[in-house]
């Protein structure tokens, strides 16, 4: 739902629901996603319905992602870097064995 | 400025601490770092600049101009600050503050930072936690493809990136007219601007025109109204609103009188003004009371940024809407009380110091009040009447449900909130306290100051719970929960909690 003005000059490669994704290194993960055609981030708690980012500024939580394997995290407050394992979530946060 | 990037970086003690890294908390840095405080500042963000001059330090201007002047001004308030002995934390989530427990003793901030908590201690801690968009709950809000204005600047500042498709901006506030005026520069398929302003008050506005008219604002106000309805179709008196989409935006249909309009869309970006972030200031008890003028909460402060919890101090938007120029002359202003405060500073240099600053101070003030009763949002967006529209995103609870828990006589918002959970999502309220003010204080016809908002706790951002059972125990506090006093070489040395 976003376009880059400018081509991407130093990259950073990573993965989305395990579509590799390319971004600007400095960027917000949100934005990153965003501007590679990610529409949907998560799916809400209660109704299960599709959800994405409304803020960007780390305010309405409708951004969260798991990283790496880490539930709930806001994708709008961390930059994009390599090899970040990055998946959408439906519904609430999963109690896991051997997670924190 | 030493830049910290784990928490094991950070010192246990500072003479200032400053929440919030934008033109307030930038500015207050640099002043105190001058005096010779030891000062750390933290910020949730990536890089400092805060909300308006966002990635201010990542591009160099030409990269693109169309965020204008005004933006690039925040260079000159970043430089500095990047040059100052100060210790910089960013990507740090702040999550609680406790303030002193007796004068002269310290607060004492909960944050995480790299995915540890830490507690941190400080003497003085300055409050620069900026404002956010006023929620606009319409039918449709909650659909990807729908975002803020200032969610679309952030992605033009950050990543210089645009919106894909038709957009159609809608709301209303001089914010609204800024991003529509820079996303038509840089290449933005605007299809149209829906401004839901109510009309009545202009009239309203109108005592307080001669002053704004000395503002410095007022030239470029004008300006941009009419460089925006030059390129795009601007729809004014829009009473009704909804967004339509299946599993994204699709189209946005209006209302303007009689007559009603759907225009096929890619993306919203929705607007009406912004509110201070009061929740830091609320969860450590400082009193809060209500602005008519600019319909939102905020803190109490006094002159020099002071709280009404002694030790705190708050500056800039978070403590009121004043804008950038106005948060970094506060944010010196707070310094400087806080260096008094803690003898840093004579109170005579204070004095000399805060007095040009106080001065300019009231001249970014005037006029305030014309834009502030100006774009007061239409009641129908403040307080929304379909009874459909979600209200709490986090736990979608929608108007008609609060509208019947209110009817049962609810005595305020924080009996709501445990009712029907309204609230009690991730975001802590944050995108639904101002409707439920407002919808409460409609229902029962009395003013928003009497029904209050939410009473905040920490920890007011969500922090997981591995991170506070590695924080340091004291040995009181681990008998306290388990009834054992541990071994003295298992007790961590650390702050106390
Ligand atoms: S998009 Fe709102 S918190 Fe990240």
């Amino acid at each position: 739902m976003l376009r880059r003005l400018c081509e991407i000059t130093d990259p950073v490669r990573f993965s989305f629901d395990n579509r590799p994704i390319t971004a600007e290194r400095g960027d917000t993960l949100a934005a990153a996603l965003l501007a590679s055609g990610v529409e949907t981030f998560r799916h809400s708690v209660v109704g299960d319905q599709p959800r994405a980012p409304y803020c960007l500024m780390g305010v309405c939580f409708e951004c969260l992602v798991t990283v790496d394997g880490v539930q709930n995290q806001q994708s709008c407050l961390m930059e994009a870097r390599d090899g970040m394992v990055v998946e959408s979530r439906r519904g609430g946060r999963q109690v896991l064995q051997g997670q924190s | 400025m030493r830049r910290i990037t784990v928490a094991a970086e950070l010192a246990d003690h500072y003479d200032i601490a400053i929440i919030g890294a934008g033109p307030a908390g930038m500015s207050a840095a640099v002043e105190a770092s001058l005096a010779g405080a030891t000062v750390l500042v933290v910020d949730e963000n990536t890089a400092p600049g805060g909300q308006i001059y966002r990635a201010v330090t990542r591009h160099s201007r030409g990269h693109d101009d169309v965020l204008g002047a005004d933006y690039w001004k925040g260079a000159s308030i970043a430089d500095p600050f990047m040059a100052a002995t100060i210790d910089f934390a960013s990507s740090t989530t702040v999550w609680s503050l406790d303030p002193a427990e007796e004068p002269s003793a310290h607060a004492t901030i909960g944050l995480t930072l790299a995915g540890s908590a830490r507690r941190v201690e400080a003497r003085a801690v300055i409050l620069a936690t900026g404002a956010m968009e006023r929620p606009m709950p319409v039918p449709g809000w909650t659909l990807p493809g729908v975002m803020t204005a200032g969610a679309a600047q952030i992605a033009l500042k950050s990543i210089a990136a645009i919106p894909e498709g038709p957009t159609v901006l809608a709301g209303c506030g001089p914010l609204l007219y800024l991003l529509a005026s820079q996303l038509l520069k840089a290449g933005a398929d605007i299809t149209a601007v829906l401004d839901t302003a109510d009309a009545g008050q202009r009239l309203r506005a109108l005592p307080h025109l001669p002053a704004f008219l000395g503002s410095p604002y007022f030239a470029k106000g004008l300006r941009l109204l009419v460089d925006v309805r030059r390129q795009t179709r601007v729809i004014s008196g829009i009473t009704d609103l909804a967004i339509d989409g299946d599993a994204h935006a699709q189209s946005v249909t209006f209302r303007r009188g009689r007559r009603s309009e759907t225009l096929p869309v890619r993306t919203v970006l929705l607007h009406q003004g912004v509110i201070p972030s009061i929740n830091l200031a609320s969860s450590a008890d400082c009193a809060i009371r209500w602005n008519e003028h600019q319909r939102a909460f905020q803190p109490e402060i006094d002159h020099l940024g002071r709280l009404s919890v002694p030790g705190l101090f708050a500056a800039g938007d978070g403590a009121g809407i004043g804008g950038a120029d106005h948060a970094a002359v506060e944010g010196r202003i707070a310094a400087l009380g806080a260096l008094s405060d803690l003898g840093l500073i004579t109170q005579g240099e204070a004095e000399t110091r805060l007095a040009p600053l106080k001065q300019e101070r009231r001249r970014y003030r005037r006029g305030r009040a014309f834009l502030d009763i100006l774009y007061r949002p239409a009641q129908q967006f403040l307080s929304p009447p379909d009874d459909a529209t979600i209200i709490c995103r986090c736990e979608e609870v929608r108007a008609g449900q609060l509208r019947q828990v209110i009817e049962l006589g609810v005595p305020g918002p924080n009996q709501l909130k445990t009712f029907i959970r309204c609230g009690m999502g991730p975001c802590q309220g944050r995108l639904c306290a101002s409707t439920v003010t407002e919808m409460m204080a409609e229902q029962r016809g009395v003013s928003p100051a009497e029904i209050g908002t939410y009473r905040l706790r920490a920890p007011i951002k969500p922090v997981r719970l591995s991170e506070l059972a590695a924080l340091p125990q004291t040995e009181d506090a681990v008998f306290a929960v388990t009834g054992r006093r541990p071994e003295p070489s298992t007790n961590p040395k650390g702050p106390n909690l």
